[in-house]
């Protein structure tokens, strides 16, 4: 093992015992000048992890979430300078974490809060003015050819559970009391102008929204999708900043 | 005898916290400059970049790397220049800084700054990093002096020795992070002053303040941990005003990066730093 290769090994495991070849300038034991390190390193990661999903840490307690979070840490230490990305993957590492299992919502709790940092970092682009969007929308011709730019920060999380309720309720009293833990929702979450959002919507309009994000126009959008609320969906997406552009491409025949 | 080619004005500067962007722009403070971790903007929108672009047309900027590994055993990562180099051709800083250490082994990033081994293959190896960085940022970068643990057995040169080698081989400035110097010389029971004045201070291109933490070994002597996590300690300034007596008037940085407190404590630390700038330029 080359000398920086068998001090990050020991870094990252605190079972590995101390590199070879470190001194003192006092004579104190240099494991102890090298646990400063190992220390340093594992805690400024958990503090990362902590930083990109407090609600996690709020659903299972500090002692647990920083247990947790060093054994990912362990596992899957960063693998780039870019910390802001670190911890994508921390939403499958809680469901395969069988000390976890009895938080069974914590894994998308986990993927809502890694939405939220992936929507406040993504790129800027401008919103198209509502009545640009409403003159498109106006004739009903144009529908079936129209499709729609969505604003780069937006993503949508299908959940078995309640997850934007939960989300939410721990942004103030952390409190689940009355809230079915088990109705499942599905969430939007995006950034309007330097906020990020999250808003719970119907099944359908999710998938239309999905629909939309993967190319199809508005009216095959709308026939693909289960029924639902189309103006409010609408209005949602044109309120919030979401929409970017509008395109008119031929219809087929 | 500022005559540095780093262009940050000899005042004092903050790390632009994210806490603070409102707070500067709404309130304008008189700051010699801000600096900012060139890791965190590396981000496609949002935040951080709309504050940050508008912070810069109001304030000198500093662009201090974390994570550019220079001394690892590895090739630079080319794609990590390429990022350094579009922020700097986005946000024009009038330095940019990184450190004397590594942080990156291989794929793995440890996101701490780690000691060298101070023997000739580290020198050759830092050199030619630190060459290939100013090659392609097109521009000299600012090396920044270590806080240390511990040392190496392999080691053959004292820090201040390389740290000279380095800058005279490349042409690279030095960034002297004076409370580095106190928690290193305290760690390795060395002489603060004796270590600066080994040191190429004709090079020096910025300064850096911060607070140490305290603990205590086994053997009952003081070790210093580098957390940017307090106010900077008394003997720092002492130090840092012996720096100024050799160095004259120099960008100091107040670096804070936990326990964050209230701008304006971080603020008046930026103002005890300038007066003793203004002393300077006055003996200067």
């Amino acid at each position: 093992m080359s000398n920086h290769a068998d001090f990050a090994a020991a870094l990252l495991d605190p079972q590995r015992p101390c590199p070879d070849g470190l001194v003192s300038a006092n004579g104190v034991d240099p494991a102890s000048r090298f646990a400063v390190y190992r220390n340093n390193v594992q805690s400024s990661l958990i503090n990362s992890l902590a930083d990109s999903y407090p609600v996690v840490q709020q659903l299972v307690g500090d002692e647990f979430f920083r247990a947790m979070a060093g054994i990912h840490v362990q596992n899957s230490p960063p693998t780039s300078p870019m910390m802001n990305s670190y911890g994508h993957d921390l939403a499958t590492f809680i469901e395969g974490f069988a000390p976890a299992a009895s938080v069974p919502y914590l894994a998308d709790i986990a993927r809502l809060e890694r939405l939220r940092v992936m929507a406040y970092h993504a790129a800027d682009a401008p919103p198209l003015g509502p009545e640009r969007i409403a003159a498109a929308l106006a004739d009903p011709q144009s529908l079936s050819a129209l499709t729609v730019t969505l604003h780069p920060s937006l993503h949508l999380l299908n959940s078995a559970f309640a997850v934007v309720a939960i989300w939410a309720a721990h942004q103030q009293q952390a409190t689940l009391a009355g809230i079915d833990l088990n109705l499942g929702q599905h969430a939007l979450v995006l950034r309007n102008g330097l906020e990020v959002e999250v808003f719970a919507i119907d099944h359908g309009a999710s998938v239309f929204i999905q629909h939309l994000q993967n190319g199809q126009s508005l009216m095959q959008a709308l026939e693909d999708a289960p029924a639902f609320d189309l103006s409010q969906a609408l209005a949602l997406l044109i309120s919030r900043n979401a929409i970017t552009h509008l395109h008119k491409n031929k219809v087929s025949p | 005898m500022n005559n540095s080619p780093f262009g940050l004005p000899p005042r004092a500067g903050l790390g632009l916290k994210t806490e603070h962007f409102r707070e500067v722009l709404g309130s304008q403070p008189d700051i010699g400059f801000f600096e900012v971790h060139a890791e965190n903007y590396m981000v496609a929108g949002g935040p951080y970049h709309h504050y940050l672009g508008l912070i810069r047309e109001q304030y000198p900027l500093s662009l201090h790397g974390v994570g550019l590994s220079i001394g690892a055993e590895g090739p630079l990562d080319i794609q990590h220049l390429q990022r350094l180099t579009s922020l700097i051709e986005r946000y024009q800083p009038h330095a940019f800084s990184e450190h004397l250490a590594w942080s990156s082994h291989g794929p793995v990033f440890l996101n701490d700054l780690l000691p060298l081994a101070y023997d000739t293959p580290t020198l050759n190896r830092v050199c030619e990093h630190i060459d290939q960085v100013q090659t392609t940022l097109k521009r000299p970068m600012l090396l920044e002096n270590p806080s240390t643990y511990l040392a190496f057995e392999r080691s053959t040169i004292d820090e201040a020795d390389f740290i000279r080698e380095v800058i005279n081989r490349t042409g690279c400035g030095l960034l002297l992070d004076v409370n580095n110097v106190y928690v290193s010389s305290i760690n390795h029971q060395r002489d603060p002053l004796a270590y600066i004045d080994a040191l190429p201070l004709h090079a020096v291109g910025e300064l850096h303040l911060a607070g140490f933490a305290e603990d205590t070994d086994s053997l009952g002597d003081r070790l210093l941990i580098d957390d940017h996590g307090a106010p900077i300690d008394n003997a720092v300034w002492a130090l840092y005003r012996q720096v100024l007596e050799r160095v004259g008037p120099v960008a100091t940085l107040i670096e804070r990066d936990n326990q964050l407190p209230a701008f304006n404590v971080l603020h008046a630390e930026a103002r005890q730093a300038d007066r003793l700038l203004q002393c300077a330029e006055v003996r200067s």
